[in-house]
């Protein structure tokens, strides 16, 4: 069983789709991960050597940033627009989108669940 | 579509003028301004720049994390303070 960069098993899946189970890694990127350590795309993640396992983890380590350190540089951008006040930091302060979407309906991902008003007004026809 | 590197970043030319003259001047003193526009430099850190939003110019104090933000993003347009209901 690999594990990779922290607590991260990818199982017998094919080896690029294995690899986008670490947060940082997606499609392209595990395509290209998986080209330069000479590993078919195709390889189960079960039938990689420890070679190349070992690999794929210092490569991770070295030229990209993976889960917790790219989580925290996320967080760390979220919190200076928060800081400066900037229009994206109010709309993240607000937990309301933040990319300009509309907000009179839908928008539950940021908002979260309904919340009812009572006897709001029905909008008449 | 971003804006061309060659161009350098948009800075409203009378904004700028009065940029440089502030920070020549020493004297701290609040550039109004409508340009919304404009882009943050390096040169207004430290500066005051008051920013229309419509209705009044809103004072903001440059700091160096706002560098390459726009001013208009420093003064909210809109004015929403929750409805009745909402106790927070």
């Amino acid at each position: 069983m690999a594990r990779i960069a922290g607590n991260d098993l990818p199982k017998n899946k094919r080896g690029v789709i294995g690899l986008t189970y670490i947060y940082g890694v997606g499609r392209s990127r595990a395509h290209e991960i998986l080209q330069k350590a000479g590993i078919d795309d195709n390889t189960k993640v079960n039938d990689w050597t420890d070679e190349n396992v070992r690999t794929i983890a210092k490569m991770l380590q070295d030229d990209y940033k993976v889960e917790g350190q790219l989580r925290s540089e996320v967080q760390m951008n979220i919190k200076r627009m928060m800081d400066i006040g900037c229009y994206r930091g109010l709309r993240h302060r607000k937990g309301l989108p933040v990319r300009g979407q509309r907000t009179q309906t839908n928008a539950r991902t940021r908002k979260g669940r309904k919340k009812t008003v009572a006897n709001k007004k029905k909008a008449t026809k | 579509m971003a804006r061309s590197v060659k161009k350098g970043p948009y800075v409203f030319h009378k904004l700028m003028d009065k940029v440089l003259k502030a920070k020549d001047a020493k004297k701290k003193s609040v550039i109004k301004t409508w340009s919304r526009a404009s882009m943050v430099i390096p040169d207004m850190v430290g500066e005051t720049i008051a920013v229309h939003n419509g209705k009044i110019h809103v004072p903001v104090f440059i700091t160096e994390n706002m560098v390459g933000h726009k001013l208009g993003e420093f003064a909210p347009t809109r004015t929403y303070k929750g409805h009745s209901g909402n106790r927070k």
